[in-house]
C-alpha cells in the first residue's frame, strides 16, 4: 500500500530529462547521418520541455507550460525548415553522410 | 501507482533514447524517437500538464516525426557508414557528456526544497477550473501578441520550407 501511494521527488524528472539532453548530445556528436543528427537535436529540444514542465509543477507557474507550448510551435517551424534544407543538400551533393558535406559551395 | 508509472514510462523514454543512438539505420532512430516523445507526453500528464501531453502527441510524435519518416523514405537514406571523423569524435566527445552529465547530476540532486509529485495535482487546486481553463486564460488575454505571432513564424517557415526543397529547375519546366 505504500509503494502505491509513493510520492516521487521531482528531483527524478529533473534528472531525466539530463539523462536525456545527454544522449541527445552523444547523438549529435557519433551520429553521422544528417537525419538522426537532426532527431538528437529534437531529442534536446523534448529534453528541456520536460525541465520546463516540471518547474511549472514545482512553481505552480502557468507560464511554464505554455513556454513549452511556443517551445513545441517554434520546433515545428525548425523541423520544417530543416528537413528542406536537407533534401535541397541531398540534391545538391547526392549523400547524407556529413563527412562528406564538408564544403559550403556547390 | 505514481512510482510504477514513472518508473515505466522513464524506462521507455531512456529504452528509446539509447536505441536511437544504436541503430544504424534512420528509419529506427525515427521510430525509437517516437516512443520517447510518446511516453514523455505521460510523464506531461503525471506532472498535471494534460494540454502539454496531447500536444506532445499531436505535434512531436504525430506532424514533425511523420515529416521525419517521410523525408527518410523520400531521400532513401540507407544505414550510416563510419569514417575517421566519426572515430575521432567518439573518445573526445564521451568524455565531454560524461563531465556535462556528471555536473548536471550534482547540481539536481543536491538541491533542496523540490516538492513531492503526487497524482491528481495540477496548477490549480480550485475543483471547477481545470488546468486547460488556466492556461487558455493567460495564452489568450495575456500572451495574445506572442501567440499570433507565433503564426506567423509558422507561416513563414512553411514558405521557406517550400522555396528551399523545390526542385531547382521546376519553373523552366512548367514554362515549357
Amino acid at each position: 500500500m505504500s509503494l502505491l501511494n509513493h510520492a516521487i521527488p521531482l528531483n527524478w524528472y529533473l534528472l531525466l530529462s539530463a539523462v536525456l539532453f545527454s544522449l541527445g548530445v552523444i547523438g549529435f556528436l557519433i551520429k553521422r547521418n544528417l537525419i538522426t543528427v537532426f532527431m538528437s537535436i529534437e531529442l534536446m529540444l523534448n529534453a528541456v520541455n520536460l525541465t520546463f514542465v516540471t518547474f511549472a509543477y514545482q512553481w505552480n507557474a502557468v507560464k511554464g507550460q505554455i513556454f513549452v507550448f511556443f517551445v513545441m510551435m517554434v520546433a515545428a517551424a525548425e523541423a520544417a525548415v530543416g528537413l528542406a534544407i536537407i533534401i535541397a543538400v541531398f540534391r545538391a551533393r547526392g549523400t547524407l553522410a556529413v563527412d562528406r558535406i564538408n564544403l559550403m559551395k556547390l | 501507482m505514481y512510482l510504477i508509472l514513472f518508473i515505466v514510462f522513464a524506462g521507455f523514454c531512456l529504452a528509446g533514447a539509447i536505441n536511437l543512438l544504436l541503430q544504424t539505420h534512420p528509419i529506427n532512430s525515427a521510430l525509437s524517437l517516437i516512443v520517447v516523445m510518446t511516453s514523455l507526453a505521460v510523464l506531461y500528464l503525471l506532472l498535471g500538464a494534460e494540454f502539454l501531453a496531447i500536444a506532445q502527441i499531436i505535434v512531436y510524435a504525430g506532424a514533425v516525426m511523420v515529416l521525419f519518416t517521410f523525408v527518410v523514405m523520400l531521400l532513401n537514406a540507407g544505414r550510416e557508414e563510419r569514417t575517421l571523423g566519426s572515430r575521432a569524435a567518439r573518445p573526445i566527445g564521451f568524455t565531454a557528456v560524461v563531465v556535462l552529465l556528471a555536473v548536471f547530476a550534482t547540481v539536481i540532486l543536491r538541491v533542496q526544497g523540490l516538492n513531492p509529485a503526487v497524482l491528481g495535482h495540477g496548477l490549480t487546486n480550485a475543483p471547477n477550473q481545470s488546468n486547460l481553463v488556466l492556461l487558455s486564460q493567460v495564452l489568450f488575454h495575456e500572451l495574445l501578441l506572442p501567440f499570433e505571432v507565433t503564426s506567423v513564424l509558422i507561416l513563414i517557415a512553411i514558405l521557406g520550407a517550400v522555396a528551399i526543397a523545390r526542385r531547382e529547375g521546376a519553373e523552366r519546366t512548367a514554362e515549357k
